[in-house]
């Protein structure tokens, strides 16, 4: 926690620095909030900002669900398959030259303005890293610790479950935290879209009413809750991978 | 119980050129036999073949001639019939020293419980208890050994093969994990075939050693060493030692 505290205290400075500059020079609410009034507007509207809220985490909770499953099935199947390998990596590291913003209108006209299209965006923006990472983790095994199961008699299934897949667990976990990071965003870009509800449709509806610290509040909730995200995630590396606490 | 007759292996490297194969003879025609509870070195050249024969032995690869045969059973080619410990330990990182004892055992469809029981009395007996439940990572280079080897053991299998274990600790080190070896070995009874550099090691611990011959391999030599037991370090100043020393040197360099 210590190492934090520089950090913390410049950030401090920079939000006294805006306070001041903005009182000083008379900048307008709406073009740019002080701080004092960003915290007020979070008071205010903090039932309405939680509902939104709790839409927007559902979203990344099941988007990212969906994307662990997905990766999972699809690095066994090619880990499996050399041949399905090598005709599915590349198109998938290609495919992510698309920028998602192009894509999202499309799930939008296929699956409507319900909670599936926004699911998607969130599920293809985690896909790529849990994927890559975990393909990854699974190839970079250690082939003598192969060997050494497989002269005891081991089974194929059980090189695996002992060997592969915990060896690959430090980089599965890599690639979700990348993926965390990602995904609150991803619900966001999938809300702006459309949708009736969601920290993206609040964030729209602040925009267009000029409620510039409304946008404002909208974005600390939207780090906050990226960070809890990410923060959970590294919570359940340690209990899934306790042997790793030593060198971290 | 271990008898090697015969056996050659080859291994195809690619050449420069595309598509041409270089055949490279690594075995030529070993011959080795190893009787219940006999511990067995072989001493060889860098490079020569040594842990190439335990992967044949093990069962990792398939010679193109020759058999191995244990108590009497063609085991060529078979896969977990002995107890192979690696030139790395090869310890499992995500489980505790207790954990990767029981690989072996576990490997076999006996139930965890059972397992962990049997190598907690094992580990108890051999001073290891409190690092029964750290990682890997918290040990030392002979604490890791001690384990891999144990976990060796504990696989239940009548043959450890045992590859260069100490090619990477220091002197000191090496001899304390020399008679630890010892006490295991005289209470247990394992019979063992072990691979090393290093002859005053082969010769403290052995009762015969094959010397094998740079690439291809060939066995030059087998020397019974038949110094009393339990052995000491003392023991390394004696004429009989360095006799045996003056033997196995000459048959390596000759
Ligand atoms: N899978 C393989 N394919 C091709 N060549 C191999 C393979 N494994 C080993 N070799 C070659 O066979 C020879 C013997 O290797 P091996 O590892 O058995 O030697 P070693 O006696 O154990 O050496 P060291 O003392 O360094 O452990 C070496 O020249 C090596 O390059
Ligand atoms: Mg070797």
């Amino acid at each position: 926690m210590k190492k934090y505290l520089p950090s913390l205290g410049f950030f401090l400075l920079l939000l006294f620095l805006w306070e001041t500059a903005v009182r000083f020079l008379g900048i307008k609410e709406y073009i740019l909030p002080a701080p004092t009034q960003i915290l007020q507007s979070l008071g205010e509207t903090s039932a309405l900002l939680w509902e939104h809220s709790i839409q927007t985490i559902s979203e990344t909770l099941l988007g990212f669900i969906l994307a662990i499953g997905v990766a999972i099935i699809l690095a066994m199947l090619m880990g499996v398959f050399p041949l399905f390998k090598r005709s599915l990596y590349p198109l998938i590291v290609v495919s992510q030259t698309i920028p998602i913003m192009a894509v999202a209108p499309l799930l939008i006209i296929w699956f409507g303005y319900n909670l599936l299209p926004k699911v998607m965006v969130v599920a293809l923006v985690c896909f790529f890293p849990i994927t890559v990472s975990l393909v990854e983790g699974l190839e970079a095994v250690d082939t003598d610790m192969v060997k050494l199961l497989l002269a005891m008699g081991a089974s194929p299934w059980q090189v695996f479950k002992k060997v592969r897949l915990p060896g690959a667990l430090p980089s599965f976990f890599a690639g979700l935290k990348i993926a965390a990071t990602y995904s609150i965003m991803g619900a966001i870009i999938g809300e702006w879209l459309g949708a009736s509800k969601g920290l993206g449709v609040f964030m729209i509806r602040s925009m267009n009413s000029f409620l510039t610290a409304r946008v404002f509040a909208a974005i600390v909730v939207i780090s906050f809750l990226s960070l809890a995200f990410f923060a959970l995630i590294i919570v359940l590396a340690r209990v899934v991978m306790p042997w790793q606490q030593h060198n971290s | 119980m271990l008898k090697i007759i015969n056996l050659s292996k080859t291994y195809q490297t690619k050449a420069e050129k595309k598509g041409l194969f270089r055949q490279t003879l690594v075995l030529d025609q070993i011959s080795l036999q190893v009787k219940e509870g006999e511990f067995v070195s072989i001493v060889g050249p860098s490079g020569c073949g040594k842990s190439t024969l335990f992967n044949l032995i093990s069962g990792l690869e398939k010679p193109e001639q020759g058999q191995i045969l244990l108590k009497g059973r063609e085991i060529t080619g078979e896969k977990g019939h002995v107890s192979y410990m690696l030139q790395k330990d090869l310890l499992l990182p995500w489980r505790t020293v207790l954990d990767n004892c029981i690989l072996g055992m576990e490997l076999q469809g006996h139930s965890r419980k059972e397992c962990r029981q049997k190598a907690q009395a094992l580990l108890d007996e051999f001073a290891l208890s409190a690092y029964s439940r750290s990682y890997p990572q918290a040990l030392s280079g002979g604490m890791r050994q001690r384990v891999a080897f144990l976990r060796t053991m504990l696989a239940n299998k009548e043959l450890l093969l045992l590859d260069e274990p100490f090619g990477s600790l220091d002197a000191y080190t090496k001899s304390e994990m020399h008679e630890w070896l010892m006490s295991v070995w005289s209470k247990y009874r394992a019979t063992i075939l072990f691979i090393t550099h290093d002859i005053e090691e082969a010769l403290f611990l052995s009762d015969r050693i094959y010397v094998l011959s740079a690439q291809p391999a060939q066995v030059k030599i087998s020397l019974e060493v038949n110094l009393p037991r339990p052995r000491s370090r003392k023991m390394l100043v004696r004429e009989e030692f360095n006799e045996l020393k003056k033997q196995l040197l000459q048959a390596l360099f000759e």
